[in-house]
């Protein structure tokens, strides 16, 4: 925190000469041994350092992988499967790299969701906030142009679907398509450009990391209570005791990454993309990766025209709103109680937040006209029934209203529960508790 | 408002619970026939290849299947490398396994002349890929009534079910229904995705599952001779040839799935000790 002072004593001659001319190794104690962090935190709070983990294996792996990919639209495929058959421990590196970007999602939704639940986003945190969701855009992009990379059937027709979304803008949408693309159709322009931004963006979410943890420093970390940090009863120093406890975290993840990747190296990819891409053969089922499946629920349940605004635009509209929202979330909610542990109400409103993001990347995975359950059948015998669609479409309606109108609305309305004077103070009445 | 509020808000959360799963539940089954569950040997985590079901199998792609399909990610060197067909200890490098050699030998690729610049023909040798049964796609699609039969090399992770769906699809041709319009290029196979509603004259409510495909049956009991005795079943020659194209899809998996183990093992000691010393740093802490 800003006003801890260092407490760094540089020892050794060398560590006195470097300290008073880049006191570099005095920022690395400051903030990742010394710095206070609150002594409840729990499990959930384990993300943030698996997160950068992720980054790590992912810029390490890719690093390697791009010294063996041949960015081409006629090599792609060969070179790829190249490294999973002749590149030493090709496959381990692929796998690694492949499955990590799952694994980075999973856990980034876990860090967001927690955000979500001890209003991490409140003041003063806000900047803090605002760098995460940066990073979270940026994933997105990265993740897809990734995917874009092996140029199997998936990769290609993910790519057409999502840079065809550009052409929905009124006027200039058109042209950008085509500069995006780099042509009127994707193909090796669009592969090239694809490959250098994917390379890029990794070096620039790292870079918007730093600033991540660095505006987290300046505000100090939130806790399960969502009170600030008081006293100094209230902390212990970030080394041994975070450290220990995201180390244990970061093997226990790596164990589900390692049952996956060796295991299951393909459960969370599509077959499809195991054949090479050929324009002239759309899949009968476009789908993108599973993390992406909630926002492309979204965009589909879109399905009409409000006055002179075609359905396309809205769908375009409405996806990348629903990402904007959580940009302004710090914004529209308006309790004064930081944790929802304190928010008897809101906390059930999140539970259903959670369900229904489960529930629409569900929906996006399925075909739109298929049944969730038929009820009836018509006269020539075919089911009748709920439509994804539609599920979509309530799913949608809740998604927006979680952030419109419930966050404001019951932050004024809801009784909140007495929130404990101090860290400390909760701290010791869950001992009381615990003991009887 | 908090105990009204609160009430009805678990009410919710329940029912979206009950709903998602009865409705998970009851979803209508797909329009294919479900691929059956042939036991390989490389199921599982603990799984391996056998070794002389790869050799039966890539006697099956030689005499059957590689007179359409390419294999063109496959070089001969890949049938000796470990964990391959033609595999032998002996040999570290595959490219002096002599039954790979003699496989590698019996075929012709095109070249050219190093002296002369002439197109020429000469044995294959160890690093030559599998040579492909057609000049070019258009010379594929001439022989095959317009369709390109699917390069093999990656087929079984191209395909959901995998090699079961690939060893039910080869051995599950039948005769259409009555009442399905198959054209003369097409074949009926149960197993095959695809959507038969417009083709069909019958009852609308009992389209029959499956799809058509442009490959005739390619096997039948007795196609090939194996060479270890083995009785040359239909069921037999489909299930062979699926674990060969699955060892072929994925050669390093079996190495792959014991490193896992020893990972594993690895990550779990390593919890072990986090744990211990998570303990002792937090004593008297929480």
């Amino acid at each position: 925190m800003s006003d801890h002072p260092s407490t760094y004593e540089p020892k050794s001659g060398i560590e006195k000469w470097l300290d008073s001319r880049l006191p570099i190794v005095r920022l690395a104690y400051d903030s990742f041994v010394d710095y206070p962090t609150p002594k409840n935190l729990n499990y959930w709070w384990t993300f943030g350092g698996i997160l950068s983990l992720c980054l790590g294996v992912q810029i390490l792996t890719g690093i390697i992988l791009a010294m063996h990919y041949t960015a081409n639209a006629d090599l792609a495929f060969d070179s790829v499967e190249r490294i999973m058959r002749d590149v030493n421990y090709g496959w381990l590196i692929r796998y690694v790299h492949a499955n990590g970007a799952s694994m980075f999602f999973f856990a980034v939704y876990i860090h967001m969701f927690r955000g979500l639940y001890y209003g991490s986003y409140k003041a003063p945190r806000e900047v803090l906030w605002l760098l995460g969701c940066i990073i979270y855009f940026l994933m997105i992009a990265t993740a897809f142009m990734g995917y874009v990379l092996p140029w199997g059937q998936m990769s290609y027709y993910g790519a057409v679907v999502i840079t065809n979304l550009i052409g929905a803008i009124p006027v200039v949408g058109p042209s950008i398509l085509t500069w995006l693309q780099g042509g009127f159709a994707v193909d090796n322009p669009t592969l090239n450009r694809f490959f250098s931004l994917h390379y890029l963006l990794p070096f620039v979410i790292a870079g918007v990391v730093v600033l991540h943890i660095w505006a987290l420093h300046v505000v100090g970390q939130n806790n399960p209570t969502g009170v600030e940090i008081k006293s100094k009863e209230d902390t212990l120093p970030f080394t041994p005791y975070a450290t220990v406890k995201d180390g244990l975290a970061m093997i226990f993840f790596l164990i589900v990454f390692a049952v996956f990747v060796f295991f299951a190296p393909d459960a969370m990819g599509h077959a499809d993309n195991y054949v090479k891409a050929n324009p002239l053969q759309t899949p009968s089922h476009i789908v993108p990766e599973w993390y992406m499946l909630p926002f492309y629920a979204i965009l589909r349940a879109i399905t009409f025209d409000i006055g002179p605004i075609p359905a396309k635009l809205l769908g375009v509209t409405a996806m990348f709103g629903a990402i904007a929202l959580i940009f302004a979330l710090p914004w529209l909610d308006t309790s004064k109680v930081k944790s929802m542990r304190y928010r008897p109400v809101m906390r059930w409103f999140f539970v259903l937040f959670v369900l229904a993001c489960i529930g629409l990347g569900w929906c996006g995975g399925q075909l739109p006209d298929n049944l969730v359950f038929s009820i009836t059948t018509d006269a020539h015998g075919n089911p009748l029934g709920l439509k994804v669609v539609w599920l979509s479409q309530l799913l949608a309606v809740y998604y927006f209203a979680f952030f419109l109108i419930i966050m404001p609305w019951i932050g004024l309305k809801e009784d909140p529960l007495p929130v404990p004077a101090s860290i400390s103070e909760a701290v010791l009445a869950a001992h009381a508790k615990k003991k009887g | 408002m908090n105990s009204f509020m609160t009430k009805t808000l678990k009410v919710a959360a329940g029912l979206a619970l009950v709903v998602s799963l009865t409705a998970g539940a009851a979803m209508a089954s797909e329009g294919f026939k479900e691929p059956e569950d042939h036991h390989f040997t490389f199921e599982g985590p603990f799984g391996t290849f056998d070794q002389a079901q790869l050799q039966r199998g890539y006697k099956v792609y030689r005499e059957v299947c590689s007179a359409c399909h390419s294999m063109h990610l496959m070089s001969f060197r890949n049938l000796g490398q470990k964990g391959g067909p033609f595999y032998d200890p002996k040999y570290k490098n595959p490219n002096d396994n002599p039954v790979v050699k003699q496989i590698a030998s019996e075929f012709d690729v095109a070249d050219i002349d190093p002296d002369t610049g002439d197109e020429i023909t000469r044995k294959a040798t160890t690093s030559d890929r599998f040579p492909s049964p057609f000049k070019n796609e258009e010379a594929a699609k001439a022989s095959n009534s317009g369709a390109i039969p699917p390069d093999l090399s990656v087929i079984t992770k191209a395909r959901e079910g995998g090699a079961n769906y690939v060893a039910s699809m080869l051995a599950g041709f039948q005769p259409a229904p009555a009442g399905l319009e198959v054209a003369a290029t097409q074949h009926y196979n149960p197993y095959v995705h695809g959507a038969l509603a417009t083709s069909w004259k019958g009852d609308p409510h009992k389209v029959p599952l499956g799809g058509v495909l442009a490959m005739p049956p390619p096997l039948a009991d007795d196609k090939v001779a194996y060479d270890d005795g083995t009785k040359a079943t239909l069921k037999q020659e489909a299930q062979d040839v699926a674990a060969f194209l699955e060892w072929a899809s994925d050669p390093h998996a079996t190495e792959r799935k014991q490193m896992g183990v020893s990972v594993i093992l690895f990550l779990l000691l390593m919890a072990g000790v986090t744990y211990a010393a998570y303990r002792q740093v937090w004593r008297g802490k929480h």
